[in-house]
C-alpha cells in the first residue's frame, strides 16, 4: 500500500512538472516537421539512397512510404532521445537536492529504499511513456501522410520486407527501444544520486554515451576487444527485428547486457542514496 | 517520566571539522524545549541527525525510546518536523504538497490536510501554487506539513527565521497553542534567547558543537549573578553613588560610557531614586542576566 502511495506521489511530482513535457513538446514539433518535409520531398529521399544500387538492380514502382520514413526516424534513438530522457531522469534525485525538498521527504517514517524505488520506477514509467509516444506519433503520422508499402532496410546490404510483415516489427522495435532507453535513464538516475544539480547528470550521461559510441566505431584493435562489453554496443537492439530471419538469441543477449548494466547502475545509485548525508 | 527525545554522545565530524561533539540532550513529554545557539553552533546539524537526514559520526538519537539509526521508521512515526527553511514543490499547490508528504506518512485523509491548513491560516490558499506564497506563508505551510501525521513531537528549526515581527509573533502563538491546547512536545531551535524565553519551559545552549548548559528556562535565567547597566550623566557620579551602597550593590565598574553593577534586580527602584535625587540624569537602566550576557558574548565571538 505504502509503495503504491509513494509511486503515485512520485508520478504526481514528475507528470505535473513542466520540464517533463519538454521532450514531448520537442517530439511533437520535430516529428511532424520531418515527416511533412519528407512527404514534400517524396521519392527524392529514397532515390538518393538507392542511386548506387540502381546501376545493378531494376526497381519497379515507388519504395517511398510511411514505414521507411518511420524506420529512418528511429535513428533519433541513438543520441537525441537519450538526451531528452536524461533531462527528466537526471532531475529525479538531483532536483530534490536542488529544491531542498529532500528535507521534506527523508524525515518521514518510510525507508529511503522505498523512496528510492518509487523514484526509480517513476523514471522507468516516464521513459516507457516517452518512447511509446515517440513510436505512436512517428509511425502513426508517417502512415497517415505516406501510406504503407514494403519496407526497404539498408543494413549489411539491402532487405525488402513485405508490407504485411512490418507492423509487428515496429511494435517489437519500440518495446526493445524502451528497454534501451531504460538503460540510459538508469545511468542518468545514477548520476543524479550523487550531485545536487540536474545539469551534471545530463552532461555526464551524454558524455559517456557519445564517448562510447565513438569507441564503438573507431577501427582500433584495443577498442574492438572491449566493444562487446559496452552498453552502447547493445543499444541498437531494436534494429534486430528488421532482419530476416530475426536473430532472437542475439536480441536476448543484448537485452541481458542492457539489463545487467541497468541493475548495476541502479544498485550503485541505491547504495549512494541510502547512505547520503542530506546537507542541502 | 521517560524522555521523548534523547541524544547520547551525539557527534558529527565533516572531514576535519567537528560540527557537534558528545551532545547529550533530553526532552520530556509536554516540553517546549528551546535549543539555543548562535549561527554555526551546530543546531541544524543536530536536528538533521535527530531526523535521520545525516548519519552521526558517533553516538545515537532515541525518539520514543527507539534508535533513529537502527529503527528509523518506528522512531520517526510520531515525529513531524521542519528543517531549516521551508522548501516545497513550488509548481504544486499547498494541497498537492501535503498529499505528497501524506503519502510518506502512510496516507492522510483530505479532511486532515484542510484541517492543518486551517490551523496555520492557509485554508483560503489551499489550492494556490506554493510559488505564489510569501516567506511567512511558506513557513506556516512548513508547520502544517510537520503536523500532518498528528505527531507527538514537533521539531522546528528556526521557524521564525526571516519573518517580520508580526509573523514571528504569529508563529510563537502557534507554538504555544500546539503545546498548551494540543498537547504536543515541541523541540524549537533558535539563535534568539528572547524567543526561547517567550515560549520554552526547558532549554539547552550549544556553542561550537558543545553543549554549554541544559535545564529549566526559569532556573537558568535566574541562576548566577544579575547585572544592571546604567547609562546617564555624569558617569562618575553614578559609579560613586552605586559603589557607596555596598548593601545593595556587590560590584561596580565602568565599561565605556556605561556603568555595570552586579546586584539583584529588586533593588533597581531604590537605586534609581537615589541617583535621581543626587542630580543624575539617567538615560537608561537595563537589567541583564548572566545567561543573556553569556549568550551575547558567545554570539559576538561567533560573529567575529
Amino acid at each position: 500500500m505504502t509503495m503504491i502511495l509513494l509511486l503515485r506521489a512520485e508520478c504526481i511530482k514528475t507528470f505535473l512538472k513542466k520540464r517533463t513535457y519538454l521532450g514531448f513538446l520537442i517530439i511533437l514539433l520535430v516529428v511532424p516537421l520531418v515527416e511533412i518535409a519528407m512527404k514534400i520531398e517524396g521519392g527524392r529521399f529514397t532515390g538518393a539512397s538507392l542511386r548506387s544500387l540502381q546501376q545493378d538492380f531494376f526497381f519497379v514502382g515507388s519504395l517511398f512510404n510511411g514505414w521507411i520514413v518511420a524506420h529512418q526516424l528511429m535513428n533519433s534513438l541513438w543520441v537525441h532521445i537519450p538526451l531528452l530522457i536524461s533531462f527528466v531522469a537526471g532531475d529525479q534525485l538531483a532536483g530534490e537536492a536542488t529544491a531542498g525538498t529532500y528535507r521534506l521527504l527523508l524525515i518521514r517514517p518510510v525507508s529511503r529504499t522505498r523512496i528510492f524505488f518509487a523514484k526509480y520506477l517513476t523514471t522507468l514509467v516516464y521513459t516507457i511513456v516517452f518512447v511509446g509516444f515517440l513510436g505512436a506519433l512517428s509511425v502513426g503520422l508517417a502512415l497517415i501522410l505516406m501510406g504503407t508499402g514494403d519496407l526497404l532496410v539498408f543494413r549489411d546490404g539491402i532487405l525488402i520486407l513485405p508490407a504485411s510483415d512490418v507492423a509487428w516489427r515496429f511494435f517489437a522495435a519500440y518495446i526493445l527501444a524502451g528497454w534501451s532507453m531504460a538503460t540510459i535513464a538508469t545511468i542518468a538516475f545514477f548520476f543524479s544520486s550523487f550531485v545536487e544539480n540536474a545539469i551534471g547528470p545530463i552532461v555526464a550521461t551524454m558524455g559517456i554515451l557519445i564517448v562510447l559510441l565513438i569507441v564503438g566505431v573507431l577501427p582500433v584493435e584495443l577498442f574492438e576487444a572491449v566493444r562487446p562489453y559496452l552498453f552502447t554496443s547493445h543499444l541498437n537492439i531494436w534494429m534486430g527485428v528488421f532482419a530476416d530471419p530475426v536473430d532472437w538469441s542475439d536480441i536476448l543477449r543484448s537485452l541481458a547486457w542492457l539489463s545487467g548494466y541497468s541493475a548495476a547502475f541502479a544498485a550503485a545509485a541505491w547504495m549512494i542514496f541510502v547512505r547520503k548525508d542530506i546537507l542541502t | 517520566m521517560s524522555a521523548i527525545l534523547q541524544t547520547f554522545n551525539l557527534s558529527k565530524t565533516f572531514r576535519e571539522r567537528t560540527a557537534v561533539r558528545n551532545l547529550n540532550l533530553e526532552v520530556l513529554p509536554g516540553d517546549v524545549f528551546g535549543f539555543l545557539g548562535p549561527n554555526g553552533a551546530g543546531k541544524s546539524t543536530t536536528i538533521r541527525m535527530m531526523l535521520s537526514l545525516i548519519r552521526p559520526s558517533a553516538g545515537d538519537v532515541r525518539l520514543f525510546g527507539r534508535s533513529v539509526l537502527t529503527e528509523r521508521s518506528h522512531a520517526l512515526a510520531r515525529v513531524g518536523g521542519i528543517v531549516e527553511k521551508p522548501d516545497f514543490y513550488l509548481y504544486l499547490s499547498a494541497v498537492r504538497n501535503l498529499e505528497i508528504i501524506g503519502a510518506l506518512c502512510g496516507g492522510v485523509k483530505r479532511s486532515r490536510i484542510f484541517e492543518v491548513l486551517e490551523l496555520v491560516g492557509l485554508r483560503e490558499r489551499a489550492l494556490d501554487k506554493v510559488k505564489t506564497f510569501s516567506h511567512g506563508m511558506k513557513q506556516r505551510l512548513g508547520i502544517a506539513q510537520a503536523l500532518l501525521n498528528d505527531p507527538e513531537l514537533v521539531v522546528l528549526d528556526e521557524p521564525t527565521s526571516g519573518l517580520d515581527p508580526q509573523g514571528m509573533k504569529e508563529i510563537r502563538e502557534l507554538i504555544k497553542h500546539l503545546a498548551r491546547e494540543r498537547g504536543k512536545t515541541v523541540f524549537l531551535s533558535s539563535h534568539l534567547l528572547p524567543e526561547i524565553e517567550l515560549v520554552a519551559n526547558r532549554m539547552a545552549i550549544i556553542h561550537k558543537g558543545d553543549l554549554v548548559v541544559q535545564g529549566s528556562v526559569a532556573d537558568l535565567l535566574e541562576s548566577g549573578e544579575q547585572k544592571v547597566v546604567f547609562r546617564g550623566t555624569p558617569l562618575n557620579r553614578i559609579r560613586r553613588l552605586l559603589a557607596a551602597r555596598k548593601t545593595l550593590v556587590r560590584a561596580v565598574r565602568r565599561v565605556g560610557t556605561e556603568i555595570h553593577a552586579t546586584m539583584e534586580f529588586r533593588h533597581i527602584p531604590d537605586l534609581v531614586k537615589i541617583l535621581v535625587r543626587n542630580g543624575v540624569k539617567l538615560e537608561a537602566v537595563i537589567p541583564r542576566r548572566s545567561l543573556e550576557d553569556f549568550f551575547l558574548s558567545m554570539t559576538e565571538s561567533s560573529a567575529a
